[in-house]
Order: structure tokens, then sequence, then C-alpha cells
């Protein structure tokens, strides 16, 4: 949405903004429950934010990517807060709390659960006021970009909605699909994580990198089983209360594994969590569904309430009394670090296509910062927004056909359980492509994922025009 | 424990027809959880709104449970008959879908 507002901004008279969901309701922005990293305080710089940011990469960074993150990404925080986005405030300036890895409190939010929610309506606002430069259309899954003389003159896609073919000649694309964790058993995405953009970055022509970098949230939840309630919602508890991480033994394990001394604190970064926990379950001292408890039970009940009285309510209507019970966590898929390979103005190398958002690969390097996404999504966004518009304005490609790109949408295949294969696809990555691997278990998959390759077969089960075909979008998202 | 679901099926212009299936299911589960593994196990053309899995952020997973309107997300699985139907004030895509994109977010 900010690419499309940037781009109209500069001048790109006709924006197609698709989703493949209902615009707003998929992706991660309107899932992220709080925390947006920006130097926005007093006495913090884009350059601080920076240092933090590639420590917590691990010197894998793009740096100059990360820096573009750091200093675009805090003007984008200021204009949210002109679009009225409602940043907390404190004293005469913005709340911001401090997460792990952050060298002082940056990360500004709206509030604790719900900051996601009121980036993707402010968005969806400033995209309206635009007006009719930008076209809204949802539920159009973009299944082949189209390469003409080497570059993208467009794509080609489902019309989920109601089974249709859609072709859509464009000036300049932009990739902004979000990560892959749904590719994972347990993962905090939504549906339509499934790695799409980088499939079709990949076919065009563009260069993925770094995709063995993929973030796992250390303390998803695990059990009991919630209704209603993200898996990543005790990051805004942690935030807020603290919280001690226990193995089975009741003891605080994050030290023994190079994590530090929490002592009620919230400070060790997701990479060196998950591997604490891994390591304690590993060792045998795991909770009893294979995490650990995550406990807030030293805190009073008035305080509990103080912080999150609506939630405890919900908790309490799932069985859960925090002063009384812990939860079991465990790390679950939560970000990609990797992706398309671009510059700095967010191009891929193949004329007229672009990328932006956690579909970008190097900017947050082998570890993801607390708070780094959101900003990025805007600050990428805003830069290929601007270079859209700029490619387009520069002429249009000299003409539009999809050829042969159609041709698997019409076509008829088998009847299949494409959910089937999805489910052993995400089996198989979350027992041997997870935050910890080995040769071997390497080679298994890659030979599981040879095996699905071939029972995947040629054609989409069914036949063609279904209304919200499901089994035809899985076998294209297995694809 | 198991739930039997009663689920209405069909696309515009058929005659509705309810399909039974029977659900293995562990005590929390919700019935989205129910109606993605039944996808996986039994009938991967069944068809179902979602966005975001069980956070209840998508607003998407609306259908009647015995008439009445529930988010699947947050609605539990239990061991009786459990009669699911699409939204009945939305046009019908298919099955349990419904059209509930914006007016001027649909194409055409």
């Amino acid at each position: 949405m900010y690419a499309a507002i940037e781009a109209a901004r500069h001048g790109a008279g006709r924006v197609l903004l698709l989703d493949r969901s209902l615009i707003g309701r998929g992706g991660a922005t309107v899932m992220a429950q709080m925390t947006v990293a920006a130097s926005v305080g007093p006495g913090d710089t884009p350059g601080f934010h920076l240092a933090d940011t590639l420590a917590a990469g691990r010197g894998l960074c793009d740096e100059a990517l990360s820096a573009l993150l750091c200093e675009e990404g805090r003007d984008c925080i200021l204009e949210m807060d002109a679009w009225k986005v409602g940043w907390a405030r404190a004293g005469n300036g913005f709340a911001q709390v401090q997460a792990p890895g952050h060298d002082r409190p940056r990360c500004v939010y709206v509030d604790f659960l719900n900051t996601g929610p009121a980036v993707s309506r402010t968005l969806r606002a400033q995209v309206q006021r635009v007006g009719d430069a930008i076209r809204r259309v949802g539920e159009l899954a973009v299944t082949d970009l189209v390469v003409q003389g080497g570059e993208v003159t467009g794509a080609v896609a489902l019309d989920v909605a109601r089974g249709g073919v859609v072709t859509i000649a464009a000036g300049a694309t932009i990739i902004a699909t979000g990560g892959l964790t749904r590719l994972y058993a347990r993962n905090s995405a939504s549906a339509n994580m499934s790695g799409d953009g980088y499939a079709l970055a990949l076919r065009a022509g563009a260069r993925l990198m770094d995709m063995e970098f993929v973030q796992f949230f250390p303390i998803g939840h695990l059990a009991p089983r919630l209704v209603g309630m993200d898996p990543i919602m005790w990051d805004p508890f942690r935030y807020k209360l603290g919280g001690r991480l226990l193995n089975a033994a009741g003891e605080e394990f994050t030290e023994r594994w190079g994590g530090g001394v929490e002592a009620g604190g919230y400070t060790v970064t997701r990479d060196l969590a998950t591997y604490a926990i891994t390591k304690e379950v590993e060792a045998g001292r795991g909770s009893p569904h294979g995490g650990a408890w995550l406990s807030f039970s030293h805190l009073p009940a008035a305080t509990l309430r103080a912080a999150f009285g609506p939630v405890i309510d919900k908790l309490a209507a799932n069985g859960i009394d925090l002063t009384r019970d812990a939860v079991e966590v465990s790390p679950i898929a939560h970000y990609h670090m990797g992706g398309v390979r671009v510059d700095t103005r967010m191009r891929t190398g193949v004329p007229r296509l672009l990328a932006a958002g956690e579909a970008v690969g190097g900017a947050n390097g082998a570890n993801r910062l607390s708070g780094n996404a959101i900003t990025e999504a805007f600050a990428f966004g805003r830069v290929a927004g601007r270079e859209a518009a700029r490619i387009a304005a520069a002429g249009a490609p000299r003409g539009f056909d999809a050829g042969s790109a159609t041709a698997l949408l019409s076509s008829s295949g088998p009847a299949r359980n494409t959910a089937a294969l999805v489910a052993r696809l995400q089996a198989v990555m979350a027992r041997d492509v997870g935050p910890f691997r080995t040769a071997s278990g390497l080679a298994r998959a890659a030979s599981v994922l040879a095996e699905l390759r071939a029972e995947l077969g040629e054609a989409p089960p069914g036949a063609p025009g279904a209304a919200h075909d499901l089994a035809r979008l899985d076998w294209l998202d297995l694809r | 424990m198991r739930a039997r679901l009663l689920i209405q099926r069909g696309a515009p212009g058929e005659a509705p027809r309810e399909e039974e299936f029977a659900l293995e299911f562990e005590p929390g589960e919700s019935v989205l959880d129910g109606l993605r593994r039944l996808r996986v196990e039994q009938d991967a053309t069944l068809a179902f709104r979602y966005a975001c899995l069980n956070a209840n952020a998508c607003k998407e997973c609306m259908m009647l449970l015995d008439g009445r309107v529930i988010y699947a997300c947050t609605a539990r699985l239990e061991a009786r008959e459990m009669r699911l139907a699409p939204l009945g004030n939305k046009a019908l895509l298919r099955d349990l879908a419904t059209e509930i994109a914006p007016p001027d977010e649909r194409l055409g």
C-alpha cells in the first residue's frame, strides 16, 4: 500500500494494487501485534539503529539496504504519524519500548496488541484518499510474470473469487508478497505467505539471496490449545511484564546457552532464545509438548489485569489463569530474512521488476532485529513506489503478450489432495529445515521435495473456472 | 473426541447439498482447525475462507454454525452434530465461502 501511494504521488496515474487475499486482511502487517523500530526518540539517530540492526544480523546484512531501512524508515514512521496512525505518546514524544537487541527504547506502537491493524487501516485510508489513480483488486493470485525481450511487461493471475484467468499489462511491477513462513508446520503467517513472490521473481530471471535465513520466533504459543489468539501473543506480554522462561525443572536457562541472564526482563535476541529453547529440549529438560515454560505467576493478578485486562478475560475463556498457570512456548517460523536481491532503489536487475518489504532479502542479515519488519515494509515500499513511477513514466513496454503464461491456469489435471501435499511439505520443513539443520536432514528433505514434485504432476487438479478453488490454489502454491 | 460436521456445499445455481464428515479432534481445537484438517484428511475441495491462522485478525472465517454467525477460528469443535452453512446475507461463492470483498475491490 505504501508503494502504491508513493507511485501515485510521483505521477503514476494508473496504479493497480493487487492482493491475493482481501486487501489489508491477509499478509504480515495486519497480524503485527506491537513494535515498530525507528530512531525517533531524543538523542537517537538512524546510525544507532543501524548499528543494532547490523549486530543483530550477525555481520551478514547488506549494509546499504540496512541503512536505507533505518533512514527512510524513520521518515515513514513520521509520515505515518502525520497520517494519524496513532503512535502511543509519552510526555512530549512517542512512547517507545526497548526490544531485545536495541541499545535503547526505540520501538513505537499503537497499542500493545493492535499495532498491525492500525497500520493497515491507516495505509488503506491513504490509498483511498489518493483516489482514482489507485485501483484496488483483492482475491487475485498472481501466478506468473510475463517476460518479453528480457523485461517484465505484466502478469497473469487467477481470479480466486470466480476462478477466471486475468492478464495485466504493466510498465513497472513491484513484488510485495511477503515471505515464506507458511512452508512450516508451525508458523505465525497468514495463508498467503507461501513464498509466491520468490517463485515469481526466480522464474522471471531475478536472483534470490540468503534463502536459508528463516527467523524463528522463540516463544510461539505451543500449549494448551487456544482459540482466537495469535501464536506470537506472548511478545507484548514480555515487553510489558517480563515473565520467566523456564525449563521442565523450573530453572531459567538462557544463560546456559549464551543468551545472558534475563532476570525477569526481556533481553535475549530471537536467535539466541530459539537456540536456548531447542538445546534445553534436546537435553531432555523441555516442557511436556517439547518447548519451554513461560511463567508470569510471580506477578500479582492486579498487575496482569492492569496490563492486559481484555486479554486476561480471553485467556480465562480458554481456561488459563496466569497467576496460577505457566504456558508452553516454542520456536515458530515467523519471518524470512532472505529474499529477492535488489539494489537500494529496489530494482531486481530484471528491467521493470522491483521488489519491496519482506520479499526483499539482505537488509536483516541472518537475524532480524525486533521491530524492523514494518519499518522495512514502509521504507522499501516507498522507495519501490517512487522508482516504479519513474520507470513507468520513462516509457511503456513495446507491447504486451501474455503468450503461454495463461495456459497453466486453463489446464485441467487429475484430482489430487493438494492440501495433504501442503501438510507433508510443512511437516518435512519443520523436521529437517528448521532453525538447526544437518547435512543428512537436508538431504532427506530434498528427497521428500522431489517426491512431492513428482506427485504434483503438470497441471492443477480439477477443471478451471470454479469459485474459491483452494485445491487448485494449493497446487499453484506447491508448484 | 469426535464431531459430526454437517456442511452445506455447492455453487450458486446448484441445489445446496449437505455433506456429513466425522472428525476426530482434541479438546480446544477450533472449527477452523477442524475444517483445515478436514481438507488434509478427507476432502481438499471444500471451500471456506481464512487468511490469518486462528488469530481472529482477518475476520474472514465468518460462517453459520447451527444458524448463528460465528468466526470459525473462535468457535470450538464439540462432540456433537455441528451444522455449518455459508453466511445467508452474502452472495455465495462456493460451499462455505461467500463474497465479502468491498464492491470497489472486486474484479469487473
